[in-house]
């Protein structure tokens, strides 16, 4: 019986890479409850804290993105799951521009297209992450 | 590979971004019934700052039988102006405002208006000038008064000179031909300072001076900062000049940049700078009397029952109670000087009030960077506005100059501050 040898070289994240990554989920994730805030009370702090975390989220997860992509070439041969993380971090990250875009609006003109885009970049930003932080690495058939 | 997807994703962002410029007509809607288009955003706002540039040999253009000059030049953001019983000039020169910056937007919005700016420190000092030999050469320019707060509306009364610093009402006894204030001010009242994104308090006063009426902008474009912060800000105040005890007058204006008597009748009229970032085309910046007790829509509707959707929660009974205001200037001109004319000003342009444009930045193709002359009938405005001082935003889209105060002297002189260019000019009949 011949068994298909795979083996793996593990392309996992370097401790910085990982800081930046989980950071800028958390940023998103807390840009998503200030605008859930907001929406709900019409307090306009919550409209300049979701303004600020995703800004903070965009330079952390753009810095990541740098990683992912020093990764997707680093590696020996580029497997599925190298490019599926850093494209999705790509979207995660354009889509998030564009939401901050969105939170540059004055007052309620932020909604609701702001906390529409904010659940769709902070669920794509997590899956991004999860696969990044669990899978990444790349495969090597001998 | 998905290399192609990715590839359009970018391109999704670049044509996203594109959406941003807004265009916008050629000829605005001016005058007492505009007709406006709906309210549109792009993703980005419409940011389109001119590049400063020097005069040089160049002036203003004015109409033909008529002249300009440069009086005073060298000035600290000349800003409003008053002329005096005995033809004397004073310029109140500064800049305010103290709006800390609140979202990633402001830091970055803040950095390009900059650039259309004077690079000038604010002078917070009144300078006067003087033609004491009547030959149109204003030779005498001297500090009469310093250490001010960004002073801008000027008024004289009483034998007093009125000043609207940006955060109170101050004033100097004033003898004819004085040529400094012979002591620091007396404060008449405190004026409404906090944040101040709006800063320029626009003063005039009643005809027997018994009142004086100080315009107080917003605090935001739109509510942005919260509503707590808008309390007694988009109003026009009435101080009585005895007592300093006010009154809110008028409400809803949302930036009351300028303030002018009617003479004859005594009506209170202003010029008001209205919202931003809902297109090209809107709000029109306006010019009208101003009724006691109007409230003028200011966050919740513009141009009468124009619901602003930004602006929550909402006002239905306000909305409602908007007054539409007299004349559309037309959209983001940014009217920061009106003047009632005079005969002596001869022409066309003995009746009726002279408006200075300070121009644009919330548009791509670039208004106002002039000096309007709105011919009044019956005492109302009507027709279309007439171009009175242009050039100030050149053909080659560059800035030399940036219209605020205008004034209109006794021999029939029109006097246009210009806080790019921090000069002072003046415009006459040709002999």
């Amino acid at each position: 019986m011949t068994v298909a040898a795979h083996h793996y070289h593990p392309v996992r994240p370097g401790p910085l890479h990982a800081l930046l990554l989980a950071g800028s989920v958390s940023l998103f994730i807390g840009g998503l409850l200030s605008d859930i805030a907001y929406y709900q009370t019409l307090q306009i702090q919550w409209a300049n804290f979701a303004a600020w975390l995703i800004a903070g989220a965009l330079l952390l997860s753009g810095l990541a993105l740098l990683f992912a992509l020093g990764n997707l070439f680093g590696a020996r041969f580029r497997g599925r799951r190298p490019a599926a993380y850093f494209l999705l971090l790509l979207l995660a990250w354009v889509l998030g521009l564009v939401n901050a875009f969105e939170h540059a609006k004055d007052a309620w003109a932020v909604m609701p297209s702001g906390l529409i885009l904010s659940v769709v970049v902070t669920v794509l930003s997590l899956v991004a992450a999860w696969i990044g932080l669990s899978n990444l690495r790349s495969e090597v058939v001998r | 590979m998905s290399t192609p997807r990715a590839l359009s994703v970018l391109g999704l962002a670049v044509l996203l971004a594109a959406c941003g410029n807004e265009g916008g007509s050629d000829t605005q809607a001016r005058g007492p019934d505009p007709k406006l288009p709906e309210p549109q955003r792009g993703l980005l706002p419409s940011m389109k700052i001119a590049e400063p540039a020097p005069w040089g040999d160049r002036t203003p253009r004015v109409p033909q039988g008529y002249t300009i000059t440069a009086i005073a030049t060298d000035l600290r953001i000349p800003r409003q102006m008053l002329v005096l019983p005995n033809g004397d000039i004073l310029v109140a020169e500064g800049r305010g405002g103290n709006a800390p910056k609140l979202k990633p937007k402001d830091v970055i919005a803040g950095y390009i208006k900059a650039q259309g700016n004077t690079q000038v420190k604010g002078g917070n000092r009144l300078t006067l000038l003087r033609d004491a030999d009547g030959d149109g050469k204003y030779e005498l320019k001297t500090v009469f008064a310093e250490n001010l707060n960004a002073p801008y509306g000027l008024a004289f009364a009483n034998g007093r000179i009125y000043v609207a610093n940006q955060d109170a009402l101050v004033s100097f006894p004033y003898q004819d031909g004085q040529t400094q204030a012979s002591s620091a001010p007396d404060k008449l009242v405190d004026l409404p300072a906090a944040i101040n994104h709006h800063w320029t308090k626009a003063l005039t006063v009643s005809p027997d001076g018994r009142y004086l009426y100080v315009g107080i902008g917003s605090n935001s474009n739109v509510g942005e900062r919260g509503m707590d912060v808008e309390v007694d800000r988009a109003v026009i105040w009435q101080i009585d000049a005895q007592s300093g005890a006010h009154k809110t007058y008028a409400t809803g204006v949302r930036n009351p940049t300028a303030l002018a008597m009617q003479p004859g009748s005594g009506q209170l009229w202003a010029v008001a700078n209205e919202r931003d970032e809902i297109g090209p085309d809107l709000v029109p910046d306006y010019l009208t009397s101003i009724r006691e007790g109007g409230f003028y829509g200011w966050p919740y509707s513009y141009w009468g029952q124009n619901v602003d959707t930004r602006a929550q929660p909402q006002d239905p009974a306000k909305v409602a109670a908007a007054i539409k205001p007299d004349y559309s200037l037309g959209s983001h001109v940014a009217a920061l000087g009106l003047s009632f004319s005079t005969a002596a000003v001869g022409g066309q342009f003995s009746d009726g009030v002279f408006i200075g444009e300070h121009g644009s930045w919330n548009r791509d193709k670039p208004v106002g960077y002039r000096v309007v002359f709105v011919p009044f009938q019956q005492g109302r405005p009507m027709g279309e506005p007439i171009d009175f001082a242009t050039g100030f935003y050149g053909d080659d889209g560059k800035t030399r100059g940036r219209p605020v105060g205008v004034a209109v002297d006794q021999r029939g002189g029109v006097i246009i501050a210009d806080d790019l260019a921090n000069t002072v000019w003046r415009v006459t009949r040709t002999p």
